[in-house]
């Protein structure tokens, strides 16, 4: 008998041939015994391999018997098969065919279980444990071990978040090897040795990785858990789904488990092509934000200045009153929490319904040549035709531009380190400074002050096929975005635009742009109107430009917009938090779609209440241009609405109905229509290099600018830390605590002027306000610079109204 | 036929001031690297092939073969590690050599240094000789200020760097990867092979690893010829080796011989077992190799010889024990250590030796139970072949080599403490209290 | 209270003692562990001997030596706990001025070590791993120290001291109680436990000339080979 894997199939010169219990398989040169057993449905008992984890042969618990190595003789002990790579010829012999495999493997679970305690009903592992299932199936009904336990004082809290059990721990090294190979953050690693080893952190450095939960995941045992989900539920009483992840746009998949209509853990789905079976702490452990006692259950309608609970069709028909008296000027915001179903319902809505063209999903800070780079480059893309997770790997040199991805794309982080230390991938960054992100890729830092960035891009030598990844704050420097295009293009190289947020991509595809219809469509172009009025059914769409989000609010503060309808967004996520709330105060009538109530429903006039990310299924398109499912996990009879169903019941009552309604039927919609295609048409044209940024800068390091008075003034560098104030985290505080501090970097020359210590206050001021922290002296900061976080808890830049790229002050002092 | 002791490296050890390169000098020491610098490294390398050499630390490879394993096409330097972490109970042959002649051991690493084309050598050194790393940083001083270290070594043009390297306490350095990782400032937990140490070794280099007596032994190959080195042991272990004697013998010691001497002959001139004793059981090459008996005294103690016994030549550290000495008492302590030194990673060494410490515990308490000592057996074999590294095969061939020849022993353990069936105190060397009983 | 305190066998496992965080290190400290790690092609390498330094300057793996290292050689403090947990010469606790260990491994143990740990202890008035109030000894039950043809074997500092008795044992630790000058069976003058690490650190005390070249035992074989007149062939004859 013989069988052909999927493996083989693509280049057959480098099969080789093996028989695992009798049975011929060809595999891939270098593939292990334990691989190719899989490959044929034969499961060999494990706890220290892992595919994504170099082999290390620990727990020996998968012990087969070679009879013959391919060269004729046998092994005459019996082999680890995670860490025996096949020969050709091999025989190997499992549990199933070898007396001698199966001695071992008994012999090894009764070794493993003589210092494992009986604690299973307790256990958080318990029902989906591995150590458990292999001695429920193999191993002896009594143990033969009469003597003493290893003991230990339980459980040791390694981070806030993350808690060992160092008694149930089976010393796999899962946990120190991810930590050390995946991640880069060796903060927890084996100490002492012989029958004491143990897993370990240093007493003052606690485990704060991005990444940390996934130690809980892979552990084969209950040895590590987390405080989230301690205790909280027995595996088999949890019904799973596989979504997608909310948290950004890097599009991992997630396993959600949900009890009693309540959402108790998300763990990384298995997804090769995208998180692999990775996911980032924000992702794994932040979904609790939306049981607060904000949640919205019910419309809203304001009264005599207060909102007060009304029933559907009654706030229907007030914001229907609202909207039909704004005829036509009105605009939408969106925010970046939507699916793509939900954004097609909004750009639809705002072009079909309220007739406008003013829509835009960018709740934060936006460049003035963001949004033809985005037709240009991003808008109309398909999987096929866009850099992927795996182009990432092979490469071979990928330069990052205004784009910190451990902090602001962590997946991303993740699959660039595998592409270090397996592919040998480089990576360059431009930024101000070589932060432990880049370090963690080995990765050469250009550093800039904020500004300067095209200037130093353009100064690379890049080979044919590198990559430039640019993430969305690059659109704050002017004509940063079309360098990175151009400089792409000129080596042959590719780019990719990576925003933050889960529903930006698909945002831009839906059309929740001003000058973008869905499919990348030019809104100002006929031909592309004629093409998606003729799509939805309409004589025409609006023709005149529309306004993007800051001239909406702005417009509205002005008394000039007599309509707004907003979903999801938060005003200090833009560069002026102060202008959006002026914005929504005197907008004449303003339509909030939210699950939580937050500043806009505050100033909203009629407030419906939709569904959260676990009630209702749809679709996000992740930075790669890939699709990836959002399924419902919490299924109850009365579900909560959409917000495609709420415009849905706005738009029928206005009397333009959208004539979708599901994200069903609006996705079939998008696709039916498809993505523009250019030809005959003029060409989109190429992006706008404003003049300034044309002008070369001088070449010379940036000198360091002179204090007086205590005071500097420097450029201002920031970007969002993974884990920050953002309010998606909200109520889980054991995440909140693994946050990396809020401080200012800057230079050592800079500290030494200023004569600042490590930890001392500075103040950054600028723009409308000031705000005091600690100072980090960071070696390598480019002089002339400061960086501090964006959304720091209780302090989000907008509050200051800074921006990336914004000239502020530092000053000795404050209170941090 | 050699004579029956071959006194080479130990030639000089009772020299005055032995340890100093003017002495060592007057006993004609660095004739072999001039020797050596003329020839190219090739020829080193076939020279030391052709002398037969094999490892001395206990695993007995051939020492040519492995220089030869190290690629000529790596863009990485090439090291020579030097294996002087010493640790195997027993064992005590390599301390005195670097003790009394450090130079040999600096000549045989410039000499092997050469032949693989390295330029950075080590020593790692166990940490626990405080005078023996004093002598060898010592000498790698005065050999770098007499000219054979640092640049071009006697006008050769060729250059090398020793750095003397002390451990700190961990028996398991001693196999070569878990020194590799040690030496890399890591804790010494055994490498996964392949990649074998010739290929990527030390800072994933090509690395040569070798004994202290192993690459000792080179300088005299180099200057007298692989003949002369064949021209002592037998056919499949040739040479001269050390042999280090120690227990229950009138005279303990290190006596350097052909290969393939006996224990017989070797207690003959050591005195034999202490007065009005006999002896009872031996390990022929440190506590890893199965235990002997009388009945093995007339094996000869080379690679072959000891294999047709089901043992190992190991380190030939023959540690003797008369019949005063409980089998089971001795089993147990060598069981503590090796629980004591297993680093933990792999699951039969951390575990199996947990167990095997406790049920021995109950043997020699006396409080062992019918079948026990099948099931310490059945045990050994679940931790036997097993185990990531040797470490484990060692700890249980030590149990079941003292069952193979004492079963009736252990057996005893099921109803009578072992020290009153051998009171503790008739075994030491001096007057031991009566209340002298079990360790524990 | 239950009556029922849960009881651990390693309580206190897995670190370094947090509860004592003084520190001798200071700047020329820093710059010899520097040195050391400038020593070897990649720094790292230097963490055992850096290490050793540590408890030369502190007496013991100090957290602020944990620290250093990690500083120095850029990796994590937990890389750095990780090492210097795994080796048995790093110290939790203050070691001695004389740190004593007698070796209790099979051979050393049947032939008296057993007997000598006794009687140290007794002496002492300390268990192994832990040191007389007065600072003057720490004791260690160490395994086999590669002089079994000297057994029973103690150390003192990482001396040998060779062929001890009980009596020897106690007139030993008398004469270093007493600041009198005692000498290694086969090495130096005994100095002090934080000298002996500063050797092993890689910073020479100069003493390498002291004592003998070999004990006895050592030599035995060859001076019963120059009794007979045996040696190795000479090369010629070989030939």
């Amino acid at each position: 008998m013989s069988v052909v894997t999927k493996a083989d199939q693509v280049a057959a010169v480098d099969l080789i041939t093996v028989t695992i219990d009798g049975i011929e398989v060809q595999v891939p040169k270098g593939t292990l015994a334990i691989r190719a057993a899989e490959m044929i449905g034969i499961a060999i008992p494990r706890f220290c391999d892992h595919p994504l984890l170099d082999p290390v042969g620990a727990c020996r618990q998968c012990m087969v018997e070679v009879p013959d190595a391919g060269n004729g003789r046998g092994f005459p002990k019996p082999q680890a098969s995670c860490t025996l790579e096949c020969a050709p010829g091999m025989q190997i012999k499992t549990q199933h065919t070898s007396a001698v495999a199966q001695k071992a493997q008994k012999g090894m679970l009764e070794l493993l279980l003589i210092n494992h305690p009986l604690d299973c009903p307790i256990c958080d592992k318990g029902g989906e444990c591995p150590l458990q299932n292999q001695a429920m199936a193999n191993g002896r009904g009594e143990s033969r071990y009469a003597g003493v336990k290893r003991t230990y004082p339980k459980p040791v809290n390694i981070s806030a978040q993350i808690l060992l059990d160092r008694e149930r721990c089976v010393l796999c090294a899962r946990c120190t090897r991810f930590s050390e190979q995946i991640s880069g953050d060796p903060f927890i690693t084996l100490v002492e040795r012989g029958a004491l080893q143990q897993v370990g952190k240093y007493a003052t450095d606690p485990y704060n990785s991005y990444f940390s939960g996934n130690v809980v995941q892979i552990c084969p045992v209950g040895a590590l858990t987390s405080a989230a989900y301690r205790f909280a539920s027995r595996p088999f009483d949890l019904v799973s789904t596989t979504t997608t992840c909310e948290h950004c746009a890097g599009g991992c998949q997630l396993r959600t488990d949900q009890r009693h209509f309540q959402v108790k853990r998300r763990l990384a789905g298995d997804a090769p092509e995208v998180n692999e079976e990775w996911n980032c702490d924000k992702g794994r452990f932040a979904f609790v934000s939306g049981r607060g006692e904000d949640r919205i259950t019910r419309p809203l309608i304001r009264e005599n200045g207060a909102l007060r609970i009304a029933s559907w069709p009654e706030a229907v028909d007030a914001a229907v009153a609202g909207l039909a008296a704004a005829g036509g000027s009105a605009g939408v915001l969106t925010g970046g929490r939507l699916t793509v179903e939900d954004a097609y319902g909004y750009s639809k809505f705002a072009r079909v319904v309220l007739g406008t063209n003013s829509i835009d999903f960018r709740s934060r800070p936006a460049g003035v040549d963001e949004e033809a780079f985005l037709a240009a480059n991003v808008a109309g893309k398909t999987l096929a035709d866009a850099v992927t997770y795996t182009d990432l790997e092979t490469a071979g040199h990928v330069v990052l531009v205004g784009f910190e991805p451990e902090d602001e794309s962590p997946l991303i982080f993740l699959r660039l380190r595998k592409g270090v230390r397996k592919k040998g991938l480089k990576v360059t960054a431009i930024a101000p400074f070589a932060s432990d992100g880049s370090a963690k890729l080995k990765a050469t830092v250009i550093a800039t002050v904020p500004g300067t960035e095209a200037e130093a891009l353009r100064g690379l030598d890049l080979a044919a096929g590198a990559v430039v990844l640019v993430g969305e704050r690059a659109a704050l420097v002017p004509g940063l975005l079309s360098a990175a295009a151009e400089v792409a293009e000129r080596c042959g190289g590719r780019l990719a635009w990576v925003p933050r947020r889960a529903g930006d991509r698909g945002a831009i595809e839906a059309g929740c742009l001003p000058g973008l219809l869905p499919g990348g469509r030019p809104a100002n172009e006929t031909a592309a109107r004629v093409d998606v009025a003729a799509a939805w059914d309409v004589d025409s769409l609006p023709a005149e430009d529309g306004m993007d989000a800051t001239g909406m609010l702005a417009a509205a503060a002005a008394g000039e917009l007599a309509a707004l309808v907003v979903a999801g967004l938060e005003p200090a996520d833009f560069a002026d938090a102060a202008a959006v709330r002026a914005g929504l105060e005197n907008a004449g009538f303003v339509v909030a779609l939210e699950s939580r109530m937050s500043e806009v429903t505050e100033r909203a006039d009629v407030v419906f209440p939709v569904a959260l990310i676990e009630e209702h299924s749809g679709t996000f398109w992740n930075w790669e241009h890939r699709a990836g499912r959002v399924n419902t996990v919490i299924k109850q009879p009365a579900a909560a609405m959409t917000d495609l169903r709420v415009l849905a019941a706005l738009a029928d009552a206005l009397g333009r109905p959208l004539g979708i309604r599901t994200p069903k039927q609006a996705s079939a919609e998008l696709a039916e229509l498809g993505a523009w295609d250019r030809s005959g048409t003029e060409p989109v044209e190429s992006v706008a290099t404003p003049a300034a940024s044309r002008r070369r800068t001088r070449k010379a390091a940036p000198k360091a600018p002179a204090v007086v008075d205590g005071e500097v003034t420097l450029k201002l560098a920031t970007w969002r830390q993974l884990v920050d104030g953002g309010r998606g985290q909200d109520g889980e505080d054991a995440l909140a605590a693994t946050a990396r501090p809020s401080v200012a970097r800057i230079s050592p020359a800079l500290a030494g002027a200023l004569g600042v210590a490590e930890g001392d206050p500075v103040a950054v001021s600028g723009g409308a306000g000031w705000y005091s922290l600690p100072v980090a002296i960071t070696p390598g900061m480019v002089e002339g610079a400061v960086w501090v976080p964006m959304n720091s808890p209780g302090t989000p830049l907008g509050e200051l109204g800074m921006v990336f790229g914004d000239e502020v002050t530092l000053s000795v002092g404050g209170e941090a | 036929m050699s004579d029956t002791l071959t006194p080479v490296l130990s030639a000089n050890w009772g020299v005055e001031k032995s340890w100093t390169l003017d002495a060592y000098k007057t006993a004609g020491g660095y004739q072999a690297v001039g020797k050596a610098l003329q020839m190219t490294p090739a020829e080193v390398t076939d020279l030391v092939k052709d002398s037969g050499l094999r490892g001395r630390g206990g695993a007995g490879f051939p020492t040519g073969m492995k220089w030869s394993f190290v690629p000529k096409d790596n863009p990485n330097p090439t090291y020579l590690v030097v294996n002087a972490d010493e640790s195997e109970p027993g064992t005590c042959k390599d301390m005195p050599l670097l003790l009394a002649s450090p130079h040999t051991l600096v000549e045989g690493m410039i000499i092997a240094s050469y032949a693989i084309n390295c330029h950075t050598a080590f020593v790692y050194i166990r940490g626990e000789v405080l005078h023996v790393i004093r002598r060898m940083q010592q000498a790698v001083k005065e050999a770098y200020d007499a000219g054979y270290l640092g640049t071009d070594i006697l006008g050769s043009g060729y250059d090398l760097d020793i750095v003397v390297h002390a451990g700190a306490g961990a028996y398991i350095c001693g196999e070569e990867t878990a020194l590799l990782d040690s030496l890399e400032g890591r804790r010494g937990q055994p490498r996964l092979r392949p990649p074998f140490p010739a290929v990527a070794g030390l800072y994933a280099s090509p690395t040569v690893i070798n004994n202290v007596e192993s690459i000792s032994s080179v300088p005299a190959i180099v200057k007298n010829g692989s003949a002369w080195f064949g021209a002592m042991g037998t056919e499949k272990s040739k040479g001269m080796t050390i042999y280090s004697l120690s227990g229950h013998v009138n005279r303990p010691g290190q006596f350097e011989a052909p290969l393939g001497i006996t224990l017989r002959e070797l207690l003959q001139l050591s005195g034999g077992v202490r007065a009005g004793h006999e002896l009872k059981f031996w390990t022929p090459g440190g506590s890893s190799t199965p235990i002997l008996t009388a009945e093995h005294l007339d094996v000869p103690l080379d690679y072959e010889g000891m294999a047709s016994v089901k043992s190992m030549l190991g380190t030939k550290a023959l540690q003797v024990f008369d019949e005063t000495t409980s089998v089971v008492r001795t089993t147990l302590r060598w069981v503590e250590f090796y629980k004591h030194e297993s680093c933990g990673k792999c699951t039969p060494c951390r575990e199996g030796n947990w167990w095997l410490v406790q049920m021995l515990k109950k043997f020699e308490a006396g409080e062992a139970v019918e079948g026990d000592v099948d099931k310490l057996l059945d045990i050994c074999d679940d931790i036997g072949g097993k185990s990531f590294c040797a470490l484990a095969d060692g700890a249980v061939a030590c149990v079941t080599s003292a069952v193979r020849h004492f079963r009736g022993e252990f057996e005893a353990g099921y109803s009578t403490p072992a020290w009153e069936l051998f009171p503790y105190g008739r075994s030491a060397l001096f007057e031991v209290p009566e209340t002298m009983g079990a360790h524990a | 209270m239950s009556g029922h305190e849960f009881q651990s066998f390693f309580g206190e496992s897995g670190e370094v003692d947090m509860t004592d965080t003084s520190t001798s290190i200071d700047d020329a400290t820093m710059a010899e562990l520097r040195e050391l790690a400038g020593r070897y092609p990649q720094p790292r390498s230097a963490l055992l001997p850096m290490l050793h330094l540590v408890q030369s300057v502190d007496g013991r793996i100090s957290p602020a030596g944990i620290e250093a290292c990690a500083q120095v050689l850029g990796i994590t403090t937990a890389q750095v706990s990780g090492v210097a947990t795994f080796y048995t010469m790093y110290r939790r606790r203050p070691g001695g001025t004389h740190h004593v260990g007698v070796c209790t491994t099979a051979l050393c143990a049947v032939m008296g070590g057993d007997a000598l740990l006794e009687r140290v202890s007794e002496k002492l008035g300390i268990e192994p791993d832990e040191t007389t109030p007065d600072g003057t000894f720490s004791l260690e039950r160490i395994e086999c120290n590669a002089a079994c043809d000297f057994a029973p074997v103690m150390m003192v500092n990482w001396e040998f001291m060779d062929n001890m008795t009980p009596e020897k044992a106690e007139r030993l630790l008398d004469d270093l109680a007493a600041g009198r000058e005692v000498r290694s069976t086969r090495g130096a003058t005994i100095t002090s436990w934080r000298e002996a690490e500063r050797v092993l650190a890689g910073f020479p005390d100069g003493r390498a000339d002291e004592g003998p070249s070999a004990g006895e035992a050592s030599l035995l074989g060859k001076s019963i080979a120059d009794a007979n007149g045996w040696t190795a062939p000479k090369p010629e004859e070989a030939k």
